[in-house]
């Protein structure tokens, strides 16, 4: 036995092609533990989405009668899913983003191990973000079928929202995978970034609709349920897919962005929903936005990707070289 | 065993110092690992030794002297020094995700190894580390012998020119720990470079051809196991103890009979090549101690000797 445990990484290990290949090393073995999930990773992607389209459904069924003619000239539902797909182009890059580096940095210290490889610290942080955004791409399109399964999309361009929707995910993921490296205390982390980051981004960044809008009997939904999940944080997960979402859905304070005060207009321009769904809404049914603003909707998009994972990389590198 | 003298160097260090602002980690030390050599650095916590592994490991930079690993300077070239080391770190950082299978073929794959090769490896690992039925185990099921089995072989996937060790055996209990010094003096018989730091004079008793007593960032002495104990110690020990109130008071009496004592809080020390004589000495002299022992003498009298401190306090 175990005879040819013979020292030869000098003739199989091949140092060019790890700096070629290393992130994508690392994007499998991610991808890996992602298919252990791949039953509850499938229900998360195609059971929120369901939710949200029933309640969009019985809530914007509503409005739409009263007010006849939809938003933007277009469907409800089709204004609305250039946004929805973004949200959950967002919440998908944020998880897997956040969840396996904490896991690598902290609980299981699996980053040092691959530290100990030839694959450098960047590449490390790139194979995360490479992985996550797999994962984002397998959710959101489950998403568009759904919605699509709705009618949510007027034209085959509909289908456009899910490029853009993954575009919106790299650039907030690489963002969060930074800002995820540089955190030690994971506890607050999730009570901040749940509280003041994404609650606020989803009820800024003119989404949804008002919850005078919701059939009276529908409001009582988002109050119990904000009730029962107070300050629980052993269930972040599950709240974050089947409670914090549909709480934000059944619980409709949403605005237009430009209904909006002009002192809390600033949260949705720093949100890369409000910009990525404006892009989406542009691409998919020709929502009216100036050239000026189609660039710089997209720049905005582009400088957090660049500087998200340029930050994230610098952040690997320095806790792992501590 | 084969003369290893002769063999390339693989690691050399010159000056090698870590300084973490006022607090010197490591203060300027120097030596030489040759090719097919098992060199320990024996040392209390906070001798210095895991940061020297951590340079040499490429994952931490160095305040200054020089090192080379495989003819590199791990600053410059830390992809081309990894390739070719397996390390196997102070606290086991496995997958908890994955399977012991998995944790291993994983790890392959960051080494850019094909899935055919690692497939067969694995086989190869799982047996030397005696896993095999618990291939298809989730990690954080296993014990802590287990885990530790499986970090060594996981570090061995790669087929590297150097293991790196930090306190192999940290947390162990006894069984576990022979069974992997026999899996560890296995890779010593075929040649594998062994890089190992321990606090447990045993370990490096059993695992190191040379060793070097560090302390304080320093390097208090290097030799064979054998040849520290000779050079610091004498052949044997003769431990007594008179009981806490009389130990001090007694000790200038002892001091006349023997080259050198320890007095340690609880029992006395007295070295001499034959330790049976003394003890009969004494008790012609009339002084009965409560209990005494006569052992060989170990690296932690080497290590006494060289600072005045015990390994383990």
């Amino acid at each position: 036995m175990s005879n040819n445990l013979r020292q030869g990484s000098l003739h199989i290990v091949n140092v060019s092609r790890i700096r070629k290949r290393g992130a994508l090393s690392i994007s499998e073995g991610r991808i890996r533990v992602m298919i252990k999930w791949f039953w509850s990773n499938l229900a998360a992607a195609a059971l929120s989405p369901t939710l949200y389209l029933l309640s969009i459904g019985i809530g914007v069924g509503k409005l739409i009668n009263t007010h006849s003619g939809g938003v933007d000239g277009v469907k409800y539902l089709t204004f609305l899913a250039p946004a929805l797909l973004a949200t959950a182009a967002i919440q998908n890059a944020m998880d897997e983003a956040v969840f396996p580096t904490l896991d690598g940095f902290k609980w299981s210290k699996s980053f040092f191990a691959m530290n100990a490889t030839p694959i450098s610290s960047s590449q490390i942080a790139d194979g995360i973000l490479i992985a996550a955004l797999v994962r984002t791409f397998f959710s959101v399109t489950i998403y568009g079928c759904t919605i699509y399964f709705f009618g949510g999309f007027s034209s085959l361009r509909g289908w456009l929202a899910i490029p853009t929707a993954l575009f919106a995910g790299a650039a907030f993921g690489a963002f969060i995978l930074g800002i995820a490296a540089a955190t030690n205390n994971d506890d607050s982390f999730f009570m901040i970034l749940g509280r003041f980051v994404m609650m606020p981004l989803f009820l800024f960044s003119g989404t949804f609709y008002q919850l005078a809008t919701m059939p009276f009997y529908m409001r009582w939904i988002g109050l119990g349920i904000a009730a029962a999940t107070n300050n629980d944080d052993s269930f972040f997960m599950i709240l974050g897919r089947f409670v914090m979402m549909p709480l934000f859905l059944f619980s409709g304070t949403f605005y237009q962005l430009a209904t909006m005060p002009f002192y809390l207009r600033w949260i949705g321009w720093i949100s890369p929903l409000w910009h990525a769904t404006e892009l989406s809404r542009y691409f998919t049914y020709g929502h009216r936005l100036s050239g000026v603003m189609v660039l710089v909707h997209a720049g905005f998009l582009i400088a957090m990707f660049i500087f998200g994972l340029h930050n994230a990389r610098k952040q690997f590198t320095k806790r792992l070289s501590k | 065993m084969e003369d290893i003298s002769q063999n390339p160097v693989l690691i050399q260090a010159k000056g090698l110092s870590k300084r973490y602002g006022e607090f010197v980690a490591v203060a300027g030390i120097d030596f030489e690992v040759k090719k097919g050599e098992s060199f320990g650095f024996l040392g209390p916590n906070g001798a210095g030794k895991s940061t020297t592994m951590r340079i040499i490991a490429a994952t931490l930079n160095r305040s200054s002297g020089e090192i080379t690993i495989l003819g590199k300077d791990p600053e410059k070239y830390g992809p081309e020094i990894k390739a070719h080391l397996g390390v196997v770190p102070q606290t086991d950082n496995l997958d908890n995700n994955l399977t012991v299978e998995e944790n291993l073929f994983v790890y392959g794959r960051y080494f850019g190894l094909s899935k055919k090769f690692i497939n067969s490896k694995i086989e190869e690992l799982l047996d030397f580390a005696q896993l095999v039925e618990k291939r298809s185990v989730k990690v954080e099921t296993l014990s802590g012998g287990m885990k530790r089995r499986l970090t060594i072989a996981r570090a061995l996937v790669s087929e590297p020119e150097i293991l790196m060790l930090d306190e192999p055996t940290t947390g162990l209990d006894p069984q576990a720990r022979h069974i992997l010094w026999d899996r560890l003096f296995r890779l010593k018989e075929q040649g594998v470079t062994l890089l190992i730091t321990t606090h447990y004079m045993d370990e490096a008793e059993q695992l190191c051809d040379r060793l070097m007593v560090m302390d304080k960032g320093s390097i208090m002495a290097e030799d064979s196991p054998a040849g520290l104990i000779k050079k610091y110690s004498t052949r044997e020990v003769l431990e007594v103890r008179f009981g806490s109130d009389r130990n001090a008071t007694i000790a200038p009496e002892l001091q006349k009979l023997v080259e050198r004592i320890e007095v340690l809080p609880d029992r006395i020390l007295m070295y001499a090549d034959d330790g049976e004589v003394i003890l009969h000495l004494l008790k012609e002299k009339g002084m009965h101690p409560i209990t005494s022992l006569v052992r060989r003498s170990s690296l932690e009298d080497v290590f006494l000797r060289l600072t005045g401190r015990t390994l383990i306090d």
